[in-house]
């Protein structure tokens, strides 16, 4: 403690927080929020939430209990908020993508767990003459961008961290979002037979492969699935055996599938589970081919998947009824767990409401913790934040009443 | 000095109040204006206008001395009160979805 406290009597810089052990982490966001006192003071560890939702941002505090929970927000009230991350080199680094129809996109930093934010650069511009995509009506429509849909900062670098935007394309910064810069070959890849889905043609899903730095996978709508392997100087479509029967001229294209998010589990880096427009899917191989995985599901059609942070076989995702009925079949919100890697669902309703609940939770609204009792978050388009500290055997509401909810995300400190 | 004046989204970005006053050099123009705008808050670059092409966000308008001036020429001179400080070039957001 005294050389934390020596630390931080110094103005905090990077260099100091990231000097930091795990308990002068938990103390430094206790610095920045004085309020989390009080919830941290029996367990070291705080548990952060970063919800960004269509009018403004929140960030949500907890210890491991994960019971009580302080909410400090809007912070850019008004504005869309699609995503809202932190760094896991820094976790007091934040990024958000904050846009809206009237003044277009802004990506805000924090450098202190979201108390204070700093504008960096907006400018997303294709590499080159971006061209034309396929448009609804299957004519072809110039590429124009619109929104970053998804944030994705590398595992080592505070300063280095992906963008997926829309119209779909991939962008990077290797200095803390100061500047951007295309991958243009990821749209090389028959981009002209993308196509938007009814949210826009976005890239919503961007993976860091956790043992290779070469590869990453990134997820379009409604265009597939997509791994490099050369670090994003060249692309490929992996989406062998998905089926897009009633979607797609051709229902097992090479491109054009409607992927509504991928996830993986960071000691599987071969094993990927996707909730596609309609079915689950996994992949044990890089995504070089796929099968289903539905197995017992009320409905196979949803937006969110996840993994748990401990078990690399139990993973969740949250049916709704259809593509036109975008609500909880039977108007019962229920998280379904496979603990076996899909195919064999168990409902989990303890704690959520189980009648007259219409509600959707979209693709970046889901996320898990890594404290050794793995809590299990996700958002609703209701505004509820819903958590449950025990794999989802028992759920409690942490705010119910926010804006619909556009993203979640969580940090351990 | 010019005056601007935001709309709520925008001040709160800049974290500023109405209205912002602005060293413009002659001659005063929306381009020019717009110019010292985002040289002396950063933040606002692309919110009002395109950053590569310049041209006018759609949901944006440009008021002063009681006329709409979002489709005069960005090089044109705007009103004289506005030149001289003594009306306020108003940056609004457009009413729009319902």
């Amino acid at each position: 403690m005294t050389g934390f406290a020596r630390k931080c009597k110094k103005t905090v810089t990077n260099e100091t927080r990231n000097s930091l052990d795990n308990n002068e982490q938990s103390f430094y966001a206790i610095l920045c929020y004085p309020a989390l006192l009080h919830i941290a003071r029996d367990s070291m560890s705080v548990v952060r939430v970063l919800v960004g939702t269509r009018k403004g941002a929140f960030v949500l505090h907890s210890n491991e209990q994960r019971k009580d929970w302080t909410i400090d927000g809007p912070h850019f009230p008004g504005w869309e908020i699609y995503h809202i991350t932190g760094t896991p080199s820094d976790p007091h680094r934040l990024y958000a993508s904050q846009s809206g129809g009237w003044f277009g996109q802004l990506i805000q930093r924090s450098d202190d767990g979201g108390k204070t934010w700093e504008a960096v650069n907006n400018e997303f511009k294709y590499d080159g003459n971006p061209g034309t995509h396929q448009w609804y009506d299957g004519t072809q429509h110039p590429w124009e961008f619109t929104r970053v849909w998804h944030l994705e900062p590398s595992p080592t670098d505070p300063d280095s961290i992906y963008a997926g935007v829309e119209d779909a394309a991939l962008f990077h910064s290797g200095d803390g979002g100061k500047s951007w810069r295309e991958l243009p070959g990821l749209r090389a890849v028959k981009g002209n037979l993308w196509q938007p889905g009814a949210g826009g043609m976005c890239l919503h899903t961007i993976i860091l492969s956790p043992e290779n730095p070469n590869r990453i996978f990134v997820a379009i709508s409604a265009a597939g699935a997509f791994r490099t392997d050369d670090g994003g100087v060249t692309w490929r479509p992996v989406n062998e055996g998905l089926r897009s029967d009633g979607e797609l001229p051709d229902a097992s294209a090479e491109v054009g599938h409607c992927v509504h998010s991928i996830a993986l589990h960071p000691t599987r880096p071969n094993t990927l589970f996707m909730q596609k427009h309609w079915d689950i899917m996994r992949s044990d191989n890089a995504g070089e081919s796929w099968h289903e995985v539905s197995g017992n599901l009320p409905s196979d059609f949803g937006f969110p998947i996840g993994v748990h942070a401990h078990e690399p076989e139990t993973i969740y995702v949250v049916p709704i009824t259809s593509d036109s009925h975008h609500f909880p079949p039977d108007g019962k919100l229920r998280v379904y767990r496979s603990r076996s890697g899909g195919n064999d669902w168990e409902a989990l309703t303890n704690g959520l409401p189980q009648e007259n609940c219409y509600v959707n939770v979209l693709r970046n609204a889901f996320a898990v913790d890594k404290l050794d009792s793995c809590g299990v978050y996700f958002g609703t388009t209701g505004g509820q934040v819903y958590v449950s500290a025990d794999s989802g055997d028992h759920w409690q509401s942490i705010v119910h009443d926010l804006p619909p909810v556009l993203s979640v995300e969580v940090q351990v400190l | 000095m010019i005056q601007v004046t935001l709309p709520a989204h925008l001040r709160g970005l800049a974290r500023v109040s109405n209205p912002v006053e602005l060293e413009v050099a002659q001659p005063v123009t929306q381009r020019a204006i717009i110019d010292a705008l985002e040289a002396a808050y950063p933040m606002l670059r692309g919110t009002i206008r395109d950053i590569s092409t310049k041209e006018r966000r759609a949901f944006i308008r440009f008021f002063a001395c009681g006329e709409d001036l979002s489709h005069e020429a960005a090089d044109a001179p705007v009103p004289d009160d506005v030149a001289a400080g003594k009306q306020p070039f108003r940056i609004i957001g457009a009413m729009a979805g319902g």
